[in-house]
């Protein structure tokens, strides 16, 4: 069912509608943008000059700058140098593409984490001979703590290489540009490296890296797939772990833009999911609970009742795949090798993948698997979209290609209402960075290997570890920086065996750590270096995904820096200068002429973009989407696939990956392990079907994205926790199996690690599985009980086969009564 | 008389994230332990197992409320200093200068709208953002509400445009003290004392 533009109502009828409505004009260059993209209604400087209530000296545009996907400007009133209260976007209206960016419940707390009593003041070394993560500290001056940092990296660099030294994940300013913490090339510390010869560079990420793994192989590139907004050109939309309304909470972004699509044309929806998420809560006219890392299996599932009953667009998969079936393979692969021998058990395992199969893995009945294939088979357009849940496992590449599939079975990639399986994309702005450097180093390994090339350094090799630019490391990781990120502890798996890695410092010799908060990470410095806030400084901010609507923000500096604090970009400075390239890094300019030279050089790409001046004092800046009819992913293939082939080596959707097949056989796997040039199914370690074997621990452990954080972000926030209190998730009937009660104090544990907190009894949760919300703070108590409640005290170092990706949805736990 | 104010929530969009909650903690700088506006999870259903597979029938729903400003505000009536009472326009407020912190009002709301704040020793509670709605402007939850769930203005206009529901669980019986809200009920809504579910954050509340 689709329904024009132009019969879509006017939204919700607001009371302040038709002050916003009297504020549109604005500057010059606006009446520019108008023309182009049309009137956007209160988006100029007239409301940035809001009258505050609260006797506020003035009010300041800032941003939450957090890894949720979503980005928004904020508000912020300021008396007598202290921000008193945050506001949310006063500009645009309640419209897809114009909407008010209101900030989610996190951005909304913002000021007690600006003023948090964990924020760092002053430069700390870790004190003479005490154990490292003691958290014994020295104050020292700045001046010390550059010179130490700065003849450590020149003794490195002489003795191992530029090669020795790492720049860690970290996403805590990822909306940040001139403070961007990810990717590491175009972080300040980056730049700063790249002045002496380079750094040893990772490559995915903690949020996709399987999915990023895959995706090459299957559409040669990320290629994302159709906006949600798209979703009212379909006649079915099917949501695999895709949970916009908790990860990407903005009023502006994805939940605005699900819940108004859903709103105006009600599509049927479908959410494939182990949780009742608020997604299905809020989206879902159906719920499908299955087995965390199932998702492969339920699809071939689906797959098998499209194909019995000839349902799958076999015109499309035999214009753009290959490998779907027998008569479309690559040259020299052996006969049965293709998805539909899979599907139909002609395969080499020679088992078909009927419904009632997949019902036994995924726990979802093979009525309800029929009924399914069916109505997904019979629509035409799916829109379908996997968020990062199915991938973030041992078999995650799998669970991602298998989704793809889906969606080339029903023909729908490459058309309005459509999808690829991959994750929603969203029009944005296309900003220029001329901030970020090339790094002279090109080896890299993967985001989750920096443990192990700590722990093992030269051992680690391409086809064992997934080393990228050389055969083999040459030297293991001697310092750690760690700029605005948790990974190097909470966030990274097993985190009890992370820390005493961390704890023996004649491996890694210097970790720098540099926040503003004492998060658990800091707590494993050498040297730490008290960071400003985002409200401290100046940035330009880059848009999260919105649907529709693309937007950049002028982040000001708010509030003069806390303490002794200092931004990333004077401490890099420092340091360049110690190391005799401050002329390199800084190009004689400030921070300011940074943030200048990136409007500028956005200017020539956008030509409608505002001036520095016009945007600092309108905040934000929004453009609707040329088109309306959604961001298509693949449009041009789909209308021309000789003239625009996709990057795989048969330009085509690679359903059997003739790379992959190559892999199975030369890389150096785990026993157990397995790499297919299929999306097939795999049972893992640890997995959904070990869990009902495993006597010791018969539960399988998820760690969901949480309404009180953005990963770790905000978790030391007192309103928030107050407002979303840790707490585990468990079925009823696993509750009752325990004597487990609602709000009982609980610890769950496995051979890795114990945690305790307060049990959440709720039929929202499939049977057999328990969701811990990850990015809890660890805090271990005397006994090695982590009372924080953080899932990587339960998950492990264990990568997945191709993309050596973090697999921390695949743990299996018990749980009892603490 | 002035024209009686009131709220409107649309249970269909909310996904419980309280930056409505957040928002009214942030402008009126409340500490820890006093909210003035809070969200109720409200969960039920079963799992029908077959072997090994199982069927959920599950539903759950999110309800945000403050102080409803009720046409019989029943905080007013047993407050022994009058420091509860009720403006023109029906909203109820505290004067802090009266009130005493006795707490009577809080253990005779139906709503726990009134919340003792220990740093003033005082009831304190919603008043719909007087100072905003003085300038024209939305009460800060409202403006803060990302799913545009929340809106506020004359109780009649409210009920003329989204019906008159208020009896929705988990919250009581609204013959009690006739609150001055309107609610489109989520799908999955329960008539008020249906007993279907249970509010599962009753610690967040």
């Amino acid at each position: 069912m689709t329904t024009q533009a132009t019969e879509r109502p006017r939204g919700l009828e607001r009371r302040s509608f038709l002050k916003w409505s009297a504020a549109a004009g604005g500057t010059a260059a606006l009446a520019g943008a108008a023309t182009r993209f049309g009137v956007l209604p209160g988006v100029g400087p007239a409301n940035a000059a809001t009258a505050s209530t609260s006797g506020a000296d003035k009010v300041v545009w800032s941003s939450c700058n957090v890894n949720c996907g979503s980005r928004c400007p904020l508000r912020m009133e300021v008396s007598d140098g202290r921000i008193v209260r945050v506001l949310p976007d006063n500009t645009g209206d309640d419209e897809l593409g114009t909407q008010q960016i209101r900030a989610c419940v996190r951005g909304r707390s913002i000021r007690h984490r600006i003023y948090n009593p964990d924020r760092l003041k002053t430069p700390l070394r870790r004190a003479p001979g005490t154990r490292r993560g003691a958290g014994e500290w020295e104050e020292i001056t700045w001046e010390e703590a550059y010179d130490e940092i700065a003849s450590t990296i020149r003794r490195l660099i002489k003795d191992y290489g530029n090669e020795s030294i790492y720049l860690n994940y970290g996403t805590g300013t990822l909306g940040g540009t001139i403070t961007r913490s990810w990717p590491p090339i175009e972080t300040p510390v980056a730049r700063l490296m790249n002045c002496v010869g380079g750094y040893l560079n990772h490559y995915g990420d903690y949020s996709s890296a399987q999915i990023a793994g895959a995706v090459g192989y299957h559409y040669g590139g990320w290629i994302g797939s159709n906006s949600l907004d798209d979703a009212k050109n379909a006649q079915l939309q099917v949501l695999f772990g895709n949970n916009t309304l908790e990860t990407r909470m903005s009023g502006g972004g994805e939940t605005f833009v699900t819940q108004q699509t859903k709103k105006l044309h009600n599509v049927r929806t479908i959410v494939v999911d182990p949780r009742y998420s608020d997604t299905a809560l809020g989206l879902a006219d159906e719920w499908v609970a299955l087995r965390p890392g199932t998702d492969a299996a339920l699809v071939a599932g689906l797959a098998h009742v499209m194909v019995s009953e000839d349902l799958q667009d076999q015109k499309f998969l035999d214009t753009y795949c290959v490998g779907f079936d027998e008569d479309h393979m690559p040259d020299g692969v052996p006969a049965g090798s293709s998805y539909r021998s899979y599907i139909l058990g002609e395969g080499p395992d020679g088992t078909a993948k009927t419904p009632e199969w997949a019902a036994r893995i995924t726990g979802v009945p093979a009525s309800t698997i029929v009924r399914l294939g069916r109505e997904i088979g019979r629509a035409r357009p799916v829109h379908i979209t996997q968020g990062w849940g199915p991938q973030r496992h041992a078999n995650g590449e799998n669970q991602a290609r298998a989704i793809f599939t889906l969606a080339a079975l029903t023909g729908s990639v490459g058309v309005p209402g459509g999808g690829t399986g991959e994750r929603e994309g969203a029009f944005s702005l296309p900003m220029a960075n001329p901030f970020a450097t090339e790094n002279p180093v090109t080896t890299a390994i993967s985001v989750f290997g920096w443990t192990d090339a700590i722990e093992r350094g030269p051992e680690l090799t391409a086809l064992a570890d997934g080393v990228r630019g050389k055969d083999r490391l040459d030297v293991p990781i001697k310092m750690v920086w760690q700029y605005a990120g948790n990974a190097l502890t909470n966030q990274h798996g097993d985190i009890n065996r992370t820390v005493k890695l961390l704890e023996d410092d004649t491996k890694c010799e210097l970790i720098v750590v540099i926040d503003n908060q004492m998060t658990v990470s800091a707590r494993y410095a050498d040297i730490l270096l008290p960071d400003v806030s985002n409200a401290e400084q100046l940035d330009i901010i880059q848009q999260g995904s919105a649907g529709n609507l693309g937007y950049t923000i002028v982040a000001d500096k708010v509030i003069e820096p806390l303490y002794d604090c200092r931004t990333v970009y004077e401490m890099m400075t420092e340091i360049a200068r110690r190391l005799g390239v401050e002329k390199e890094f800084t190009e004689g300019r400030t921070q300011e002429d940074w943030v200048r030279a990136v409007v500028d050089a956005s200017r020539e790409t956008i030509p409608d973009l505002p001036s520095f001046e016009e945007l600092r004092e309108m905040g934000v800046w929004k453009v609707r989407a040329p088109t309306d009819s959604g961001n298509v992913a693949l449009a041009d293939f789909r209308a021309d696939p000789k003239a625009n082939p996709l990057a795989t080596p048969s330009g085509k959707i690679e359903i059997f990956s003739k790379q992959l097949w190559e892999l199975s056989r030369t890389w150096e796997l785990p026993e157990g392990d397995r790499i297919t040039a299929l999306p097939e199914h795999l049972d893992t370690w640890e997995g959904a079907v070990e869990a009902r074997s495993n006597r010791k621990y018969p539960l399988q452990v998820i760690g969901h994205h949480f309404k009180q954080r953005t990963h770790s972000s905000y978790g030391n926030v007192d309103w928030m926790k107050e407002a979303h209190p840790q707490v585990v998730w468990i079925n009823p009937g696993d509750a009752a199996a325990r004597g487990i009660e609602n709000d009982d104090v609980v610890q769950v544990f496995n051979d890795r690690g114990r945690i305790q907190l307060p049990a959440r009894v709720t039929a929202r949760i499939a049977p057999g599985v328990l969701s811990v919300p990850q990015g809890a703070w660890y805090t271990p108590d005397g006994k090695g009980v982590d009372v924080g409640g953080s899932v990587n005290s339960l998950t492990s170092w264990h990568p997945s086969p191709i993309a050596k990706g973090n697999a921390q949805h695949t743990t299996l736990a018990q749980v009892e009564k603490a | 008389m002035a024209q009686q104010l009131g709220f409107h929530f649309d249970q269909t969009l909310c996904n419980g994230c309280k930056a409505c909650s957040v928002a009214c903690k942030d402008k009126n700088d409340l500490p820890v332990g006093v909210t003035w506006r809070r969200v109720a999870e409200y969960t039920g259903g079963t799992w029908q197992r077959d072997g090994d597979t199982f069927v959920p029938n599950v539903f759950s729903y999110y309800t945000s409320m403050a102080c409803n400003h009720c046409e019989n505000p029943i905080c007013v009536e047993v407050c022994p200093t009058t420091a509860m009472h009720v403006g023109e326009d029906g909203i109820v407020t505290v004067d802090e200068d009266r009130c005493v912190g006795c707490r009577y009002c809080e253990w005779a709301c139906p709503y726990s709208a009134p919340q003792f704040n220990p740093e003033t020793g005082h009831m304190s509670k919603c008043d719909m953002c007087a100072d905003y709605r003085a300038e024209g402007e939305d009460p800060a939850c409202v403006a803060a509400c990302p799913s545009r769930a929340l809106d506020w203005g004359p109780i009649d206009e409210l009920r003329a445009r989204h019906g008159d529901l208020a009896a929705v669980e988990p919250l009581p019986d609204p013959s009690i003290t006739r609150p001055r809200l309107v609610i489109t009920p989520h799908r999955d809504a329960q008539p008020t004392g249906a007993g279907a579910g249970a509010v599962v954050n009753p610690e967040e509340l």
